[in-house]
C-alpha cells in the first residue's frame, strides 16, 4: 500500500497518527480479480495482524505441550503462555480476577455454557428475556432450553432505526424472570445498546444478565465491572485473533455457585468411582485440552489492540463510519438498515431493484468483500420486512479508500442490474 | 477486458437480466394440483412453485419468489421450459438440469434458455441460486405440498 491509504482519513480524525495499520495485516496485501482487496467483512470474521500470526507460529514451533499437566520445560512454557493470555483478557475487559475468565470455542459456546448451567436451578414457567436484534447465537440456545424445560422466552423489541425500546424493559420483567440476554452491539445493524442501563434495570429486579459482546470488544473499550453484568461473552476471531477461541466472563460469586458443564480432564481435582471432586474456577469450566494456540493468539491480538488503544480504535472507526454513511447514502435507491443514533462499524443496506446476493457477487469482482444475507439475525430482517441485506463492516485496517472502492463497485453493480 | 469482467458479463448476461427484471409466470395458482416451497438458508431466499396438472400433462406452472437475479431468472426460465410437458418429460428435464449443475457436466445440453446459466458453475456460492427453483419443482412433483432447502 502507498501512504495514501493512511492519509485518506484526515489527520484531525485519525488518532493513529500515520501508523499504517493495513500493512500489519499480510492477507490484505493481495489482488482479488485484479483489484486491490477492500475487506469490509470484519463483523463476520476479522483478519489477523502479523504479531498474532507470529505468536501462534512461535508457540507451535518452540513451546507446544499440554497445559497444567507436565513437569517438563515445554509444558511449563505452554502453561505460562496460556495463563498469560488469560491475564491479558482479564485486564482487557477489566474483570476482577482471572478466575472469572473461561476460555471457550467462541461466543456461541460461552452462551451455551451459561444456558446449560445457570438454568439448572430454574423451574418450568420461568422466563428469559432476549431482544429482537440478537444474533441467532443468543436466541436459539434459549429457545432450545425453553422448549426442553417449559421456560418462556420474552422479546424486547426495536424501533425502525434499530434501537431497543429500553423503556419497555421494566414491563417485561416479572417475578419469574431469570435472565436478560442482550447484545452489546448488533451484528446486523451496528446499534450500540445501552447495556449498562439495561443491566441496572435487570439487577434492580434481581434478574441475571448476559451480554453478547462479540461485536463490541473489537471496536470500543469494554469494562465488564462498569457494565456490572453477570456474564459477558466474546470471540477471538472478531477481534483480530484466531477462530476457535472465545471467552466467557462470569462474575466470580455466581460462577462459584454454578454446576460444572462438560466433564473430563482438567476440570477435576480427584476422580474415583465413588465420586469426583471438581476443580476451581476457571478450570472447572474448561474440560479437556484447550485451544492453547488459540488463546495465545487471542492474547497477542489484545496486545496489538492495546498498542493502538481501544479509545483510538473507536474514534477512528466512528469517523470512517460517518464518511461511509454519507458516501453510501448518496446512491439513489440505497436504504440503510440500522440508523441508530449510537452506532458502530456496520453499514447494512438494501438497494432498490437489486438483491444483496447479486450485489455481493459483482462487488467481489471488483475486489470488495462484503457479507450478504440475513447475518444470522433473521428476526431483525423480519422486523424490516426484508429477506436480507448487503453489509459492509469496518475494522481497524479500513480506510476511506475501501469505502470509495465500495461506492464505485456499487455504482457499477447498479449499472449492470437495473 | 479481463477474464473476471468477461465472466461477470457471462453470469449476468442479458437473457438472465431480462428474466430477473420481468420474470414470466409469477404469481399463485388458486387451486394447484401440487406446490412446494424452497429456502436457501444461506441468503434467506424463498420460492414457492405451483403446478397445475391435467392427467399426465403439466398445464400451468407459476412461482412466487423473494430471490436474487440468478434464482428469479432460473425460475422464470424453468416455468417456460417445463410447461406443457408430461410429468415424465418434466422429471427427466429436472434431473438433467440438476445433474448438470451438481456435477458441472453437459452444461451445453442444459434445456432451453437454461444454457445461459452455465457460467454460474464458476461461482460455487451461487450454484444453489440457480438450482433452488428446480429442486423445489422436483419436490412439488414427487411429494405433496412441502418445504425444501438447498442445504
Amino acid at each position: 500500500m502507498t501512504a495514501s491509504s493512511e492519509s485518506s482519513l484526515s489527520p484531525a480524525v485519525d488518532p493513529l497518527n500515520g501508523h499504517d495499520v493495513r500493512r500489519d495485516f499480510p492477507v490484505l496485501d493481495q489482488q482479488i480479480n485484479g483489484n486491490r482487496l477492500a475487506f469490509l467483512d470484519s463483523a463476520a470474521s476479522a483478519q489477523r495482524p502479523r504479531p498474532v500470526l507470529e505468536a501462534i507460529a512461535a508457540y507451535e514451533e518452540r513451546d507446544h505441550a499440554n497445559v497444567h499437566r507436565g513437569v517438563h520445560t515445554l509444558s511449563h512454557r505452554a502453561t505460562e503462555a496460556y495463563e498469560s493470555a488469560r491475564k491479558k483478557v482479564r485486564r482487557f475487559v477489566n474483570a476482577a480476577s482471572e478466575r472469572e475468565i473461561v476460555f471457550t470455542r467462541g461466543t456461541t459456546e460461552a452462551i451455551n455454557l451459561v444456558a446449560a448451567t445457570l438454568s439448572q436451578s430454574w423451574t418450568s414457567g420461568d422466563e428469559i428475556i432476549v431482544t429482537e436484534l440478537e444474533h441467532h447465537a443468543n436466541i436459539v440456545p434459549w429457545q432450545m432450553l425453553a422448549d426442553q424445560h417449559g421456560f418462556r422466552l420474552r422479546v424486547l423489541p426495536i424501533n425502525n432505526r434499530g434501537e431497543l425500546l429500553v423503556e419497555q424493559l421494566p414491563d417485561l420483567i416479572n417475578d419469574r424472570t431469570r435472565l436478560l440476554c442482550l447484545a452489546h452491539v448488533s451484528n446486523a445493524l451496528g446499534t450500540i445498546n445501552p447495556v449498562t442501563e439495561c443491566v441496572a434495570m435487570a439487577r434492580a429486579r434481581n434478574v441475571r444478565t448476559l451480554i453478547d459482546g462479540a461485536q463490541a470488544v473489537p471496536h470500543m473499550p469494554v469494562d465488564v465491572r462498569a457494565v456490572d453484568c453477570d456474564f459477558y461473552a466474546f470471540s477471538g476471531h472478531k477481534m483480530y485473533g484466531p477462530t476457535g477461541i472465545g471467552v466467557l466472563y462470569g462474575r466470580e460469586s455466581l460462577m462459584q455457585s454454578l454446576p460444572p458443564w462438560q466433564g473430563g480432564g482438567d476440570m477435576i481435582l480427584t476422580v474415583s468411582f465413588s465420586g469426583t471432586t471438581f476443580n476451581e474456577l476457571p478450570y472447572r469450566f474448561e474440560a479437556g485440552t484447550p485451544n492453547i494456540a488459540g488463546a495465545i493468539g487471542l492474547g497477542a491480538a489484545i496486545d496489538y489492540l492495546e498498542s493502538i488503544g481501544m479509545a483510538n480504535v473507536a474514534t477512528r472507526e466512528s469517523a470512517l463510519l460517518k464518511y461511509a454513511t454519507d458516501k453510501l447514502t448518496e446512491l439513489p435507491g440505497l436504504r440503510l438498515i440500522g440508523t441508530a443514533a449510537n452506532k458502530t462499524s456496520v453499514l447494512s443496506f438494501t438497494v432498490e431493484g437489486t438483491h444483496p446476493h447479486d450485489l455481493g457477487t459483482i462487488l467481489d469482482h471488483q475486489g470488495v468483500a462484503i457479507r450478504t444475507g440475513h447475518h444470522c439475525a433473521m428476526p431483525v430482517m423480519e422486523h424490516f420486512n426484508i429477506a436480507g441485506t448487503a453489509r459492509a463492516s469496518l475494522g481497524i485496517y479500513n480506510t476511506t479508500d475501501d469505502i470509495d472502492q465500495l461506492y464505485k463497485g456499487l455504482t457499477k453493480a447498479l449499472e449492470m442490474l437495473r | 477486458m479481463t477474464d473476471s469482467a468477461d465472466s461477470l458479463k457471462a453470469l449476468y448476461q442479458s437473457i438472465v437480466l431480462e428474466h430477473s427484471r420481468s420474470p414470466h409466470n409469477t404469481g399463485r395458482l388458486e387451486e394447484p394440483s401440487t406446490s412446494a416451497t424452497g429456502h436457501n438458508p444461506l441468503c434467506g431466499d424463498k420460492i414457492t412453485v405451483f403446478v397445475q396438472a391435467d392427467g399426465d400433462s403439466l398445464t400451468a406452472l407459476k412461482f412466487e419468489a423473494t430471490a436474487c437475479a440468478i434464482c428469479t431468472a432460473s425460475a422464470s426460465i424453468m416455468t417456460e421450459t417445463v410447461d406443457n410437458r408430461s410429468r415424465g418429460a418434466a422429471s427427466e428435464t429436472i434431473r438433467r438440469t440438476l445433474d448438470a449443475f451438481e456435477h458441472q457436466r453437459n452444461l451445453d445440453d442444459l434445456p432451453g434458455d437454461m444454457a445461459a446459466f452455465a457460467e454460474v458453475c464458476r461461482y460455487p456460492s451461487r450454484v444453489k441460486c440457480a438450482t433452488l427453483p428446480w429442486q423445489t419443482l422436483h419436490v412439488a412433483l414427487n411429494e405433496n405440498t412441502t418445504t425444501t432447502t438447498t442445504e
